[in-house]
């Protein structure tokens, strides 16, 4: 208990004092507890204590079969579930040296990027509400209730799908999924200028967000901050370019990058993200090739003794699954690097010498989801 | 730089540096003691440019603990990963990265956490996830906690 | 053109009359602060809680929700049964609070706004007094309230709270000034600080359409400052929720936290009067010179009506600001004030006196 009652500063300065943002506080999204240091309104240090939802996933995979794992990997960044439940495939299908389905490939993008946009809806609702606008969490959750319909309809749920398993995915997708896809693009491409209306182009919004929060490319690959919040300082470190996995290597779309390094910046990213998403889906939809939704799998999988990676980009940056298997059905090291784990550690290092309101900025731009970093 | 070069170049740093198989990246076993000389020149060295530390991952295999290093460059685009292995499983130590990659701040906290692995010169190893008077490393397999842990 | 159909001073008369007449004079007069008292007390519950209503509608209307449905016919009884679970819910105590200010504090920013609300003219003679320097009055007393929020952050014992006190310290004390001298522009043009005699000159001509470009630069820095003083978002730094928790008023349950609720929502039509009043012709009818049968048909229209139509109007505008824009940073919102509103208020005092002195406005 010592330690928690000294607070970690390194030096204690007459005028400074602490507050606690969290683990109960509207700003943090969870149950994440920064103890900044102030100056007045100015942050002068910042130690985040993370770990209150904690729940040993990796300790559980140990005991888990790969396909019971899967529906953990949906508890790790329950924004892009989808995309963590991708990750576990992958590396499954890559171990056991599997072909699978075109078909399957053209669905799980799908999916992927679907995911990729709600979660960036949710985040610019979240964004907006930080910084005072609090009409924009309606418009983004409005806008994000049609993907949780087309999941529903498809995969049984609308958060937590757990909709891939290793060689496919659980069941075809519905008659409707692609009609609805449409009418979800169509509708989106309209609704997304109003986001711009309302946040990006209001002059209180560009004061309050640019030269915020600046990340240098270089600090931005020292502390490992990839994804959107990676790219807005301009690295190209896009996971679905760099290693291309499912069908990203067979549509066309950009790398959003953006140099000014800023909290602006990281935003201007993850809007245009939304654009390139709705690009990847419209290549994808309408040529989803006929066949089966799952190749054909033992029934008991076990990976040869060896050690695995992959990477794949989720919403908020690069998840990496890092798998050491001795042969049996369950894996027996196995380590989620999540991106906002990496992330947060860069928070104290960009929001030093700003404003409490600056930090929550700050914070929102880098997109934090408290269970991806407790894991 | 392909793999062979690499290959070289690492074992004209260390030469007791042994090659692991893997499929996927370029594994290599480094002693403790040349870890901290080796990450240093990894990164610094222009030609191999390692920049991106994107991995820190503890492993414990049964006898040894072992840290693992994936590492990656932005320029060059080639891929590294550095393995580390102790026998001292009662006090387990190593030179920490994380005044080369800032990012080892966090994940070898993480592995200290886990693993009880010790890591010198590092700025804050606290544990992170799990509260200051935690009993034991939970990720090791010698862990036992019967209150938590169900065994089937 | 002071025809008016709607005159309240002859009822007042007759009141007070009849009180006396049954009574003796000292006591006519307590009975009459009675009523007024009790008048005001069942108008400012009202249009509190109204007020809450239709700030739920507004936002509701903007955020494509439909707002409360559910108490009563469109809802219109859920402020009711809010402040009924509010009046009912237990008050926190505070540990190592400062007591007695801590109590004080919710009494003395209501007390405020309900003293400014005083001088207000609702219509021709309904007024509770008509003081002659009644701008100054309603600027001096409604500035009171800002004791009372620092004194909430003070006492409560907690950072956020304190930190929202003093934010809401230096941006009640910087807005200050651009409200007064707004106002001060249209005294320059009235020559009175009575709101009677502001009232009574409008009726030819409200006065943001007399004064030329001064009054509307001045009613636009109004709207803005006082927006800013109400502790309304675009600046609710104050409360700003998502950084300081709910800010000064983090400590607050139940009834005291109500007390400040209400306030902020009296706050707000009380600045949206004062800008009724002054620059939009209060409770006066919209007259144009020279149509005589435009202007008595205007007239027939009660001026209760026209005075709650204008307010509404303002109250509506501010509640379009909050649900639309984001909030500002504390420097950013002092810069605002120090670096643009106010030399473009001194500027514009002075070109309204060139105005005037050259007899150039209607």
């Amino acid at each position: 208990m010592k330690e928690i009652i000294n607070l970690p500063v390194s030096k204690i300065d007459e005028e400074e004092y602490h507050i606690n943002m969290g683990p109960q506080h509207p700003s943090t999204h969870g149950v994440l507890r920064l103890v900044v240091s102030l100056q007045g309104e100015i942050v002068k240090n910042l130690k985040p204590h993370c770990g209150y939802i904690h729940r040993g996933i990796e300790k559980m995979c140990e005991k888990d079969t790969y396909p019971q794992i899967i529906h953990l990997t949906d508890r790790i960044d329950y924004l892009s579930s989808h995309i963590s439940n991708h990750a576990v495939c992958l590396l499954v299908e890559k171990a056991l040296e599997i072909e699978i389905p075109e078909r399957v490939q053209y669905i799980r993008t799908i999916m992927d990027e679907l995911t990729r946009i709600q979660s960036h809806q949710l985040w610019w609702s979240s964004f907006g509400m930080d910084l005072g606008g609090l009409t924009c969490f309606f418009y983004g959750l409005r806008d994000r209730e049609m993907i949780l319909d087309i999941w529903e309809e498809t995969t049984g749920s609308r958060f937590l799908q757990s909709y891939n398993c290793p060689g496919g995915v659980m069941q075809d997708i519905h008659p409707n999924f692609q009609k609805k896809v449409h009418a979800f693009l169509k509708t989106f491409k309209k609704k997304i200028k109003d986001y711009d209306r309302i946040l990006s182009g209001n002059v209180i919004f560009e004061n309050r967000s640019q030269g915020v929060g600046i990340l240098s490319k270089e600090d931005a690959i020292s502390y490992g901050v990839t994804g959107p919040s990676g790219r807005g300082s301009g690295w190209s470190c896009d996971v679905r370019k760099t290693e291309p996995y499912s069908m990203y290597s067979k549509v066309q779309f950009n790398e959003v990058l953006r140099y000014e390094c800023d909290t602006y910046s990281r935003y201007m990213v993850r809007m245009q993200e939304m654009h390139e998403s709705m690009n990847i889906i419209e290549q994808l939809i309408d040529n989803i090739p006929a066949g089966d939704h799952s190749a054909k799998m033992k029934a008991v999988i076990k990976l040869p003794a060896g050690e695995y990676f992959q990477q794949v980009e989720s919403a908020r940056g690069e998840l990496g699954l890092y798998v050491v298997s001795d042969g049996n059905k369950t894996p027996y090291r196995m380590k989620f690097r999540t991106p906002s784990f990496s992330n947060l550690s860069v928070l104290d290092h960009i929001s030093r010498d700003m404003k409490i309101a600056d930090l929550v900025a700050i914070g929102a731009s880098l997109d934090l989801v408290i269970p991806d970093i407790d894991r | 730089m392909d793999n062979d070069s690499l290959t070289a170049r690492i074992l004209e740093i260390v030469p007791d540096a042994q090659l692991e198989e893997n499929k996927q990246f370029l594994t290599f076993l480094v002693p403790a003691a040349n870890l901290h000389d080796l990450a240093l020149k990894l990164k610094s060295s222009p030609e191999l440019a390692f920049d991106f530390l994107f991995c820190v991952s503890g492993v414990d295999y049964g006898k040894q603990l072992a840290v693992v290093y994936h590492l990656n460059s932005t320029q060059h685009k080639h891929a590294l990963v550095i393995k580390v292995k102790t026998d001292d499983r009662a006090n387990p130590n190593f030179d920490t990265v994380c005044d080369i990659w800032r990012t080892a701040e966090f994940h070898e906290r993480e592995t200290y956490d886990m693993f009880g692995i010790r890591f010198n010169n590092h700025p804050d190893l606290r544990r992170i996830f799990l509260e200051e008077d935690w009993k034991g490393y939970p990720l090791r397999k010698d862990y036992v906690d019967e209150v938590n842990i169900v065994e089937f | 053109m002071t025809f008016n159909i709607y005159d309240f001073t002859s009822f007042n008369r007759w009141i007070d009359e009849g009180l006396n007449s049954i009574m003796s004079p000292t006591w006519a007069l307590i009975t009459e602060m009675a009523i007024i008292g009790i008048v005001f007390l069942l108008f400012y519950a009202v249009v509190g809680l109204f007020l809450v209503y239709a700030e739920r509608k507004v936002c509701a209307f903007m955020q494509n929700r439909v707002g409360p449905n559910r108490v009563g016919p469109y809802g219109i009884f859920q402020t009711i049964a809010d402040f009924i679970k509010l009046l009912m819910k237990e008050l926190v105590y505070i540990k190592d609070s400062d007591k007695l200010l801590f109590n004080i504090a919710p009494f003395i920013v209501i007390i405020a706004s309900f003293m400014a609300l005083s001088a207000i003219p609702f219509a021709k003679g309904l007024h509770a007094i008509d003081f002659d320097i009644g701008i100054l009055y309603v600027i001096a007393v409604s500035s009171l309230g800002v004791v009372g929020i620092l004194l909430a952050g003070w006492s409560s014992n907690n950072k956020y709270s304190l930190i929202g006190a003093m934010r809401s310290g230096a941006q009640i004390v910087s807005y200050e000034l651009s409200v007064g001298l707004s106002l001060l522009t249209i005294i320059v043009l009235s020559g009175t600080m009575q709101f009677s005699q502001i009232v009574e000159m409008q009726s030819n001509g409200w006065f943001i359409f007399k004064g030329h470009i001064p009054a509307f630069i001045a009613f636009v820095v109004f709207l803005i400052s006082s927006t800013a003083e109400t502790n309304r978002g675009p600046f609710d730094l104050a409360e700003a929720e998502s950084e300081l928790t709910a800010g000064f008023h983090t400590e607050y349950s139940g009834i005291k936290f109500a007390f400040f609720f209400l306030a902020e929502y009296m706050n707000m039509f009380l600045v949206a009067s004062i800008a009724a009043t002054v620059f939009l012709g209060g409770w006066m009818p919209f007259h144009v010179s020279g149509w005589a049968g435009f202007n008595t048909i205007m007239d027939y229209i009660p001026p209760l009506v026209w005075y709650f139509g204008k307010t509404a109007f303002i109250i509506w505008l501010m509640m379009l600001f909050k649900w639309t824009f984001p909030r500002l940073r504390i420097d950013q919102l002092l810069t605002l004030e120090w670096k643009y509103l106010l030399p473009i208020n001194l500027v514009n005092i002075l070109f309204m006196a060139f105005l005037v002195l050259m007899h150039w406005h209607f």
